[in-house]
């Protein structure tokens, strides 16, 4: 009973404010609040640096970075209730629930509030797009990709993943294995699984070197598995000859750059998603039609698919030039 | 008694020969004299934990936090390597040991104090390392580049032609030898799980004995915690998960019997090396990864059932004249 009291106070209250805030906003900056899972995450600090970026570029644009203290939705709800009653302009969020802050970002919808969702998406009612970091052929490619690149003469390639029954993985390893016949030359030539545990991808990794002496690269599509095919190089001494790439973060993986035994990996660039769920947040507010190109400044366009859902680019790739930018920031 | 003992561990070693055997059938150089010390290297963490195991299941009880216990004492040694990475290495070792230590002895207390059934308490304990690992980092993780050079070096230095990790497996052996056979503790281990109620007669303090079990269980736990880090150069959260269970099969494949008050440290080395060898040679012999789990499995049920073969004593007639009677 309380509850409900307090519920519908809180709307009462939050309509009010909205309304005066639509009156005295417009002459005022557009503000546009990057909601996230939880403050104090590197890899969210880094996306609002982004989406300042893409403010400075856009002009009379204002961020309103915010999210919970902890990385849960009720947080989420309260920062979202919060945001409509200050009457911002859109709502670009990270969600720590998909369907939980369903009706809190519908109520927003309502008050006039452009909704999207980026990186952790919302339920298809509760947002007008989601941007995902990537998709899964993009992801596919650069992998297979980022082994090609160093392997001019093409070469043995060797896959160790997580579990053998990770979703994710399996799908990124489909999608490489679908466009294997665009690298000529490199042959792919087992796919071992290390449970995501060091010991055993240690151990996958040294089968590995022992079973195909030539090898010359082993792509690890996971964070556990792509610094134990690291540490496993480097104790058999095969720095230069075999290059450990694939997903991974740079603040775990700068050791392995370091160390030369990676040469380069890639993983999702938090700035470039910041920037770009801003500029789609802004083309939105400003009457974009969502059913056309989305532009997002110098990260190019998207369209949307069936789903309401679009993929911003290729990972983002590091190397020994940009990995110390990065090792502190996620 | 010894020739039963000698004849089972007899067996397993002629087991490690023909497993070997297949493998160099797929893959010659897998029985290579330096790829077999790769796999000792390898195994040398399993075969610390199976020690401290098996001198736990001595006793009847199970220790199921010794890969928690690894993975926070490797935490907290990480954690001070970074705070401190001018600590020498000498240090981080005695810390780690400690530490282990004392979480032992934790588990050795609620066993014997407040005699709660072991697999309970150490289910729990199990449980509260892992949390509290979670707690000192918020799930992040210590990286290679975080480790100071020397603190990652000591399992890789080679003296003698052997990585100091190897030696200190082969140390670990020597040691547990001589005390399970040597000392009055070690053969009050054998007792109070062989016979409790003989072993209270005759003064040996059942409950005390199986804390000190725990405690010399937590203690190589924790050693082999800072080894394990440093090898692999990464710690976080669920490092080692599920590595109890291994540890536990490597006892039981050695032929230390769950009962308690049966085992070697020889069995416990030779169960932990026959797993290493699987775990080390799957991956070269070109197997699916997906048959992988069910041959581990299947080699641990196979050995336990040899096993069980070699420790069953035919009871003994005690009336000649009454065995066709009934």
């Amino acid at each position: 009973m309380k509850r409900r009291t307090f519920t519908s106070l809180v709307a009462g209250l939050s309509m009010a404010a909205g309304m005066m805030g639509t009156t005295a906003m417009a002459q005022d900056d557009m503000r546009i609040a990057l909601v996230v899972k939880a403050l104090g995450i590197g890899f969210f600090e880094a996306a609002a640096e982004g989406a300042e970026e893409a403010a400075a570029e856009l002009g009379g644009v204002e961020i309103i970075y915010t999210g919970p203290t902890d990385t849960t939705a009720e947080g989420q709800i309260e920062v979202i209730n919060s945001l409509i009653a200050q009457g911002v302009d859109a709502i670009a969020i990270s969600a720590n629930d998909p369907d939980a802050v369903v009706p809190a970002l519908k109520r927003a919808m309502d008050r006039g509030i452009t909704v999207i969702s980026w990186d952790s998406g919302v339920a298809e009612e509760g947002r007008m797009m989601h941007l995902n970091p990537s998709s899964t052929p993009l992801i596919g490619n650069t992998i297979l990709k980022l082994a090609a690149d160093h392997m001019p003469d093409g070469g043995e390639v060797a896959i160790l993943s997580a579990t053998t029954t990770s979703t994710n993985q399996n799908a990124w390893i489909a999608a490489a294995e679908e466009v294997l016949p665009n690298y000529p030359g490199i042959d792919l030539v087992a796919t071992v699984y290390g449970d995501d545990l060091s010991d055993k991808s240690y151990r996958e990794a040294q089968g590995l070197m022992q079973t195909y002496p030539d090898l010359q690269a082993i792509i690890a599509p996971t964070t556990v598995g792509i610094l134990a095919a690291c540490q496993a190089v480097s104790d058999a001494g095969k720095i230069g000859e075999i290059n450990v790439t694939g997903l991974g973060l740079p603040s775990e993986m700068a050791g392995c750059v370091e160390s030369g035994a990676t040469k380069s990996f890639a993983i999702w660039n938090p700035i470039d998603l910041g920037y770009s769920a801003t500029m789609i947040a802004h083309s939105l507010a400003t009457g974009t039609d969502p059913s056309g190109e989305i532009p997002m400044g110098r990260m190019g366009s998207v369209t949307l698919d069936e789903t309401g859902s679009a993929a911003m680019a290729d990972p983002f790739t590091y190397d020994s030039s940009n990995i110390d930018d990065f090792k502190d920031i996620f | 008694m010894t020739k039963l003992l000698a004849s089972r561990e007899a067996l397993l070693m002629l087991a490690i020969a023909i497993l070997l055997g297949i493998i160099a059938w797929r893959f010659p150089a897998f029985v290579a004299p330096s790829n077999l010390l790769n796999v000792f290297n390898d195994t040398s963490p399993l075969i610390l934990l199976a020690i401290g195991q098996m001198i736990v299941i001595l006793t009847k009880c199970i220790d199921l936090s010794v890969a928690a216990n690894l993975a926070l004492t490797g935490m907290v040694v990480s954690l001070i390597n970074i705070a401190a990475p001018g600590l020498p290495v000498i240090f981080i070792v005695l810390i780690a040991i400690g530490f282990g230590t004392l979480l032992g002895m934790f588990n050795g207390i609620l066993v014997w104090k407040l005699a709660i059934p072991p697999i309970v308490v150490t289910l729990g304990t199990m449980t509260i390392f892992r949390g509290i690992i979670f707690l000192l980092t918020e799930g992040k993780w210590v990286n290679s580049h975080e480790m100071s050079d020397s603190f990652k070096s000591v399992p890789r230095t080679d003296v003698l032609g052997l990585p100091i990790l190897s030696w200190i497996a082969i140390a670990a052996v020597i040691l547990f030898s001589i005390v399970m056979t040597r000392t009055s503790l070690g053969r009050a281990f054998y007792a109070a799980g062989g016979n409790p109620h003989a072993a209270t007669y005759a003064g040996i303090n059942v409950g005390k004995t199986q804390f000190w079990a725990f405690t010399i269980s937590g203690a190589i736990a924790g050693l082999t915690g800072y080894l394990w880090v440093s090898r692999f150069a990464v710690a976080y959260v669920d490092v080692a998960g599920g590595f109890e269970l291994t540890v536990v099969a490597a006892c039981v494949i050695g032929g230390v019997s769950i009962m308690g008050g049966i085992g070697t440290v020889f069995g416990a080395l030779l169960g932990a090396l026959f797993l290493g060898i699987i775990a080390n040679a799957l991956p070269v012999v070109n197997i699916s990864p997906f048959s992988q789990m069910a041959i581990s499995g299947g080699a641990i049920i196979i050995a336990v059932i040899v096993n069980a073969q070699a420790n069953r004593t035919p009871g003994r007639i005690i009336l000649k004249k009454a065995e066709h009677a009934t």
